[in-house]
């Protein structure tokens, strides 16, 4: 009996082993998940399994009106909403040569600012999470709450606010609106000094994270990564700076890199875009213009976009985020296409990632590199 | 900073928030304190559950056309009040459905429905805490038609300046006053493709339009064709219930843009100058094919109609594509009736009347003009001759002030006055004229007065004066304006007393002032103040306060088999069929002067005679 073991043991087919990892880890997002081959405690291969999230959905936004559309697109991403709805706006003025009153671009500006710092906000949890350290995924999503607030006060909805529409945005910033937006940054700012000594300076999280599959520039390239990721490997790009759309063109903003892009660079790159975008909101309060915030638009029912098609891609907390839309010029858009931020990074590169990679390293780097399984699984 | 200054005591330091209170809410509903204004709980313009002004709301339906979920249903309801320009239907929303986007708001044409600040929460609440049991309100409350209920606690609307609606109209371009008052050019341009195409998009198809239009003309279906472009289409539309376009594009009294949903915010759809559109973007020779008429299969039964009018004409159109044989006797020289003899040209050029009635005629329509029924052939005849005759003779008489003066014979009425210049005859135009009446063929009379006076004297001075206040007088607003721009004075509110003549001329018109018209029970009871008075000179004074019907021609013994009603009109049923099997009576003399009413009754009689004719067979 122990003779045949012995001998089992000694075959190559049983030392590898598949490690079904997906919605039944919590560091996993979504009904994504990845088969991983084992050896050990070590990744052999990983087999990215999308699909079974937003399966159908641009059919889903074929069939509504483009107006319809605004409560739909957003879904894909719920820390950061926003960006899509952005996105989704401007194809549509694109096509319909609309320009957007400037009080609207500032509006804008400050509200997709205020989500990525939610995101990021959400993604410190994530890191404190992954390594077992539950006291910052508390500190931050209630920290997140305040922006929240914000949100509900002038969108009337916490999480989908549905705020960025064609042509502007829904309504004008409430009155002491702006007052209670400078006290939550105040706040955050003031913040920023306990994350550190908790996360940041924390001597467990930074060995975890030190040296943790790094990229490389060339591989970042090649492989399309993109936000905070491909900026960690030294590569200056931001859609912010490079295809500047909506205020940024008129903020004072120098965009920080790292070198070595790995997991604490990755880490701290988000850190340090953190506090950017902290001045970033600054900065757009300051400069509002007051005037409309939005340019007269076709009645909703009878809504139409020229022919054409369209690309438009923004920067969201996890990279280049962007819609490809096709409209035949009817009420409803032909086709439609979503990459989202981690689409490249969660989907093919981490076939090379996670290779050689142990297995409780595996949500940490989903953290790291900010994967959200959303943002691809369709 | 140096992220590597790393201590192993540093995340201890995060001990201290332990006995803070947290940021969030503990349970649903906790009332916390937290935006300016004294709002507890949730954020002023929170998006919970709806509120809808049950009386308030039209049941248009727009919120359940934009609802993105499918959420809202429009359901008939018992317990709300019929009124104009309204369904009966009021939507209800199933929550499990709702995902709160407040599109339904946005578009709300009359702003009725809200959103609240009450929510509810698939979340056990403490009932200790809250003082009710929320299990038990989200399962009564999961599908329901929103009322007043959470009515004290708004949250989201929709102000105008960011409904989704388009609330403003396409300017129609016009002639400006100079241009204009010299001459009987038409003033309205019409719109353009652009402009039409503009002015389409803003319809929401609620279809409230249909329900009041006397017609019941697809209104949206053919608004939606122009925004699609396919104006053959379109011509269809109109076709199915009205063979007049051209002329209803123009001169229709458009009930449709009083019910017009978007005239709740903001200004009505501009539907008769959307029908004029098509009708004048397709030409006369394309209406055969677009149309589709190819061959009609004739029948053997002859049909009379007495009159050209609005209602002749349209149930000659109906009943001649069925294939009846239809022959339109008309006394006066050429088809239209009053839209010809009634309205003048500047309001309704000659041309565009003959390209409707020369798409009837090709359909085989004789039209016998010059042949007045009792002089030139009888009623009786006709009934000999014919399987049925309809008659659609009009109000062509002029009622009379009779007040001391009024019989004098330069004392005109409207009627005759206008008919004269639309048949090309000079009529008198002296160089001060009163008009007495405020209506819109008080406006026609004083317009064209105003042009003639223009052309003969070089200035304007007429005075027009109604019992009715601006604000009640029945002309159309743009009428009233208008004449104003024209030159003509429009003094309202006054009641006529007496007109002066002197040495056998016409003076003046003395007028008290007006206090009301209708009394409580909305009956023409008017009262005045005899101690205000004023007086308008003229040498000329024209009375234009409604019209009457000349019944002469009928035969003593015919009239004597027939019933008479309130006012000499003729009792009729539902299809406009007299006492007598062979007599269709319809149009201005049945149902007071309008042109689409003529044409809804036209259409209704022919429906009728043929299947009265088809079950005789």
């Amino acid at each position: 009996m122990s003779d045949n073991l012995t001998y089992l043991g000694m075959e190559d087919q049983y030392k590898k082993y598949e490690l079904f990892f997906g919605p039944n880890h919590p560091g996993m997002n979504g009904n994504f998940s990845y088969i991983l081959t084992v050896e050990g405690h070590t990744i052999v291969k990983a087999e990215p399994v999308p699909g079974l999230l937003h399966r159908g959905f641009e059919k889903l936004v074929e069939q509504r009106l483009w107006l319809q559309n605004i409560s739909l697109i957003l879904r894909i991403c719920v820390p950061e909403p926003d960006i899509n709805e952005l996105v989704y706006s401007r194809i549509i003025e694109k096509l319909m040569g609309v320009e957007i009153p400037e009080r609207a671009k500032f509006i804008r500006t400050i509200v997709l600012e205020m989500s990525r710092i939610g995101a990021f906000l959400l993604g410190f949890g994530g890191i404190g999470g992954t390594t077992g350290l539950y006291t910052a995924p508390n500190w931050t999503i209630a920290d997140r709450d305040y922006l929240l607030d914000l949100w509900e006060w002038i969108s009337g909805a916490r999480v989908y606010h549905m705020f960025i529409l064609p042509g502007g945005v829904r309504r004008d910033l409430p009155e002491g609106w702006i007052e209670k937006l400078q006290k939550t940054i105040a706040y955050l700012e003031k913040r920023l000094p306990e994350y550190d000594r908790l996360i940041y300076n924390n001597p467990l999280i930074v060995k975890r994270v030190t040296g943790l599959a790094p990229i490389t520039q060339e591989d970042a390239i090649k492989y399309g990564i993109t936000g905070p990721n491909l900026r960690a490997t030294g590569v200056k790009f931001d859609a912010r700076k490079n295809v500047p759309y909506a205020a940024y063109p008129y903020l004072d903003f120098d965009i920080p890199t790292q070198t070595g892009g790995d997991g604490f660079a990755r880490v701290i790159q988000r850190r340090e875009e953190f506090e950017i975008s902290l001045n970033l909101v600054k900065q757009a309060i300051k400069l509002m213009p007051k005037g409309e915030v939005r340019a007269p638009m076709p009645n909703a029912l009878k809504f139409r976009v020229p022919k054409g098609e369209r690309y438009v891609r923004v920067e969201s907390a996890r990279g280049e985020h962007g819609f490809y839309i096709v409209s035949d010029g009817t009420e409803k858009p032909y086709r439609m296409a979503v990459r989202g931020g981690s689409y490249t990074a969660g989907l093919i590169y981490a076939k090379k990632a996670l290779e050689g990679m142990r297995i409780e390293d595996v949500a940490l780097w989903m953290a790291t590199m900010d994967i959200c399984a959303p943002d691809f699984d369709r | 900073m140096n992220y590597k200054d790393k201590s192993k005591l540093a995340p201890l330091s995060a001990l201290k928030y332990l006995f803070k209170d947290p940021i969030t809410i503990r349970y649903p509903q906790e009332e916390k304190e937290g935006y300016p204004g004294g709002f507890k709980g949730v954020s002023p313009k929170y998006r919970g559950m709806h509120s809808n002004d049950l009386e308030k709301c039209i049941g248009c339906g727009s919120c359940s056309e934009i609802c993105p979920t499918d959420a809202i249903r429009m359901v008939e309801a018992e317990d709300v009040e019929e009124k104009f320009g309204a369904t009966k239907e009021r939507p209800v929303i199933d929550y499990g459905r709702c995902c709160f986007c407040a599109f339904c708001v946005e578009v709300c044409t009359t702003g009725s429905l809200n959103m609240t600040r009450d929510y509810i929460h698939d979340y056990v609440s403490p009932i200790d805490k809250t003082g009710k049991d929320l299990s038990e309100t989200i399962s009564e409350e999961f599908i329901r038609r929103p009322d007043y209920k959470h009515e004290e606690n708004l949250g989201w609307n929709t102000p105008d300046e960011y409904s989704w609606l388009e609330l403003e109209r396409v300017k129609m371009e016009e002639l400006k006053p100079s241009e204009r008052d010299h001459s009987f050019i038409e003033i309205v341009k019409g719109f353009s493709k652009e402009q039409a195409t503009k002015e389409a998009q803003r319809c929401v198809s609620c279809g409230l339009c249909t329900e009041v239009c006397p017609a019941h003309m697809d209104i949206p279906e053919y608004i939606q064709s122009i925004f699609d472009a396919d104006l053959e289409e379109g011509l269809r539309q109109l076709y199915k219930t009205n063979p007049l376009p051209e002329i209803c594009g123009r001169i229709c009294t458009h009930k449709c843009e009083t019910a017009c949903s978007i005239a709740h915010r903001g200004e009505a759809l501009s539907i008769r100058w959307l029908k004029r559109y098509i009708a004048d973007s397709v030409p006369l020779d394309s209406y055969k094919k677009y149309l589709g008429i190819n061959y009609i299969k004739q029948i053997d039964k002859k049909i009379a109609i007495v009159g050209a009018g609005p209602a002749g004409l349209s149930a000659a159109y109906y009943l001649s594509l069925l294939g009846y044989k239809t022959t339109i006797f008309e006394a006066l020289p050429k088809p239209g009736g009053m839209m010809r003899y009634g309205i003048p040209e500047y309001r309704l050029p000659y041309d565009q009347i003959d390209k409707d009635i020369n798409f009837i005629e090709s359909l085989g329509v004789e039209i016998k003009c010059n042949t007045r029924v009792g002089k030139d052939i009888t009623l009786d005849e006709l009934h000999k001759t014919h399987d049925v005759v309809y008659i659609a003779t009009g109000l062509h008489l002029g009622r009379s002030t009779r007040i001391p003066g009024s019989d004098h014979k330069n004392v005109y009425y409207s009627t005759d006055l206008l008919r004269e210049v639309s048949l090309g005859n000079e009529i008198p135009v002296e160089k001060k004229i009163v008009i007495i009446g405020g209506g819109n063929v008080a406006m026609d009379i004083t317009r064209t007065l105003a042009r003639l006076q223009n052309i003969k004297y070089g200035k304007v001075d007429i005075t027009t004066t109604s019992l009715e206040s601006e604000d009640i007088m029945p002309a159309d607003r743009e009428e009233i304006v208008e004449a104003r721009e024209e030159g003509a004075t429009i003094d309202p509110g006054w009641g006529p007393k007496e007109i002066e003549i002197k040495n056998g001329k016409v003076v003046g018109l003395h007028v008290v002032k007006c206090l009301s018209v209708f009394d409580e029970d909305h009956r023409f009871s008017p009262k005045f103040d005899e101690s205000q008075k004023k007086f308008f000179a003229a040498d000329m004074v024209v009375q234009s306060i409604g019209q009457a019907m000349d019944l002469s021609y009928i035969s003593e013994d015919i009239k004597s088999k027939l019933t008479f009603g309130p006012r000499g009109r003729i009792k009729v049923n539902e299809n406009f069929q007299t006492d007598l099997d062979w007599l269709f009576v319809g149009g201005d003399i049945i149902q007071g002067p309008d042109a689409i009413h003529g044409i809804a009754n036209g259409h209704t009689t022919a429906k009728a005679i043929d299947d009265m004719l088809n079950k005789n067979k």
